[in-house]
């Protein structure tokens, strides 16, 4: 009998003790966590993207409760969501406008010169480290490995022709992907600015032509068309100020190399394009 | 003093808790695709292996010993180091905020982290004395904390080759790595008469 009740008793008595151990020190030590940080977790994306420079979801909603960083932090959450953090916190949501990744590169494989059969790592940041241009000729160019498709926490981006192909739908401006690429060839534009030079190259236009045939030329034709002067040339490529572009589109009708992505609705360029250009 | 060194360093290399015991290899394998993560694996194992060492030692021979229930050390150890783990987590959550950020995901994953209840049966069947538990508890989670950053450092290089078979890729060639290194370290044996 006793054979049974003693260690019975020892291990019971070694479970109460703990239990009530614990039971006392998550008392004595328990750390008040804001309610309301539980709810701006919770409908935060949750994919602890890292792109609010915080270790995760969960460190952000701490540091949005604690004030500590702007609500409109989380570059992947939808103006809605960061507005619906804001009415929890209460504070005035300072929404800049939702951003998307956009290629500034067109040069798929059918478009440009091949350069060499590349045969290496099948990964951008260590074909930009070898000497030479890459898959195709021109050394600004998207080299077409995937490593934004790979790194994109969203799946949001796939590889096609040799070009990264942005989903706008699924992309929500998280920057990784911007941030990784070693040609520099991604950028963030606000989702907005529905008209941009897909072309990264600064090159003279004869020295474009040779690699690609939709790179920038830098004919400054975009820049005389512009009705509100909203383009202007960096060395030998156009850059659009998205904060004065008013998404005419007449540029990208105007293009020689049509180099300039419309990335407006179907029947609204069909408009623009049938109305007289004066 | 010399036994406690030779003890120290065995735990290390020669009975490495993971390559050559094969105790722990759950966050061997799972926590080991980062270096930045296996470091603080590591180092919560570190921390957790020597004060449940302590805390399985006294119970050992202060509760068990005297009553006659040594079968029972299996049971026990696994609830003394479960609470010890559930405690610790607590107390730092509110004192050492800091380090509980570093360590804190960790510590839930090593509650029943069998290098952490492996050290402490271990010292129990090789009758050690309680500083000679707390050396080998010492010595075998810095043995872990080698093996796990030897092994993400590995992995890390091998993520982008492109040469391994795609059938190879991720925890296969993981496997196989580990086993490498198994064998590498079997090199140490020898060392410690």
């Amino acid at each position: 009998m006793t054979g049974i009740l003693y260690p019975a008793l020892i291990m019971g008595g070694l479970g109460l003790i703990f239990g009530a151990l614990l039971a006392f020190a998550s008392e004595k030590f328990s750390v008040k966590v804001d309610p309301r940080q539980a709810e701006v977790r919770a409908i935060l994306p949750g994919a602890n993207c890292g792109a609010c420079g915080f270790p995760g979801c969960d460190a952000f909603a701490e540091a949005v409760i604690e004030g500590t960083t702007e609500v409109s932090g989380c570059t992947a959450a939808t103006s809605e969501v960061i507005e619906e953090i804001a009415a929890i916190i209460g504070v005035e949501a300072n929404t800049e406008g939702p951003k998307v990744a956009f290629l500034k590169c067109k040069g798929s494989t059918d478009k440009t010169v091949e350069n060499c059969k590349y045969e290496g790592v099948m990964d951008c940041r260590q074909a930009a480290i070898i000497p030479g241009k890459g898959p195709t000729a021109c050394s600004y160019g998207c080299l077409g490995l995937g490593t934004c498709a790979e790194v994109c926490p969203f799946d949001a981006i796939c590889i096609e022709n040799g070009l990264a192909i942005i989903d706008v739908e699924k992309c929500v401006g998280c920057g990784i992907c911007v941030e990784q690429c070693p040609r520099d060839v991604l950028m963030l534009v606000p989702e907005s600015a529905k008209v941009q030079v897909a072309c990264n190259s600064p090159l003279k236009g004869p020295d474009v032509k040779k690699a690609c045939s939709v790179g920038c030329i830098g004919c400054t034709i975009c820049v005389k068309a512009c009705p509100v002067q909203a383009i202007e040339m960096v060395d030998s490529l156009a850059v659009i100020d998205s904060s004065k572009c008013i998404n005419c589109g007449i540029c990208a009708l105007k293009c020689p190399v049509k180099c300039i992505s419309d990335m407006r609705d179907k029947n609204l360029i069909a408009k623009t394009s049938k109305a007289p250009s004066a | 003093m010399m036994s406690l060194l030779a003890l120290f360093i065995s735990a290390i290399f020669v009975n490495n808790i993971i390559l050559s015991r094969f105790l722990g290899c759950c966050p061997f394998l799972g926590v080991s695709s980062k270096l930045e993560t296996a470091k603080g694996m590591g180092i919560a194992v570190i921390f957790v292996t020597v004060m449940a060492s302590l805390m399985t030692w006294s119970a050992y021979e202060f509760i068990l010993v005297p009553l006659g229930l040594e079968y029972l050390y299996t049971l026990s150890f696994i609830l003394i180091i479960a609470a010890l783990v559930q405690f610790v987590e607590i107390v730092l959550k509110k004192l050492q905020p800091g380090l509980y950020k570093s360590l804190g995901i960790f510590l839930p994953l090593i509650t029943t982290n069998c290098a952490v209840l492996g050290v402490a049966v271990l010292n129990m069947n090789e009758k050690y004395s309680l500083l000679q538990s707390l050396v080998h508890a010492l010595g075998a989670s810095l043995g872990f904390l080698l093996a796990i950053i030897l092994m993400a450092g590995i992995r890390e290089r091998i993520e982008t080759n492109q040469n391994i078979p795609k059938c190879m890729r991720g925890l296969p060639i993981a496997l196989i790595t580990a086993g490498l290194m198994s064998i590498a370290f079997m090199g140490f044996i020898g060392i410690i008469k």
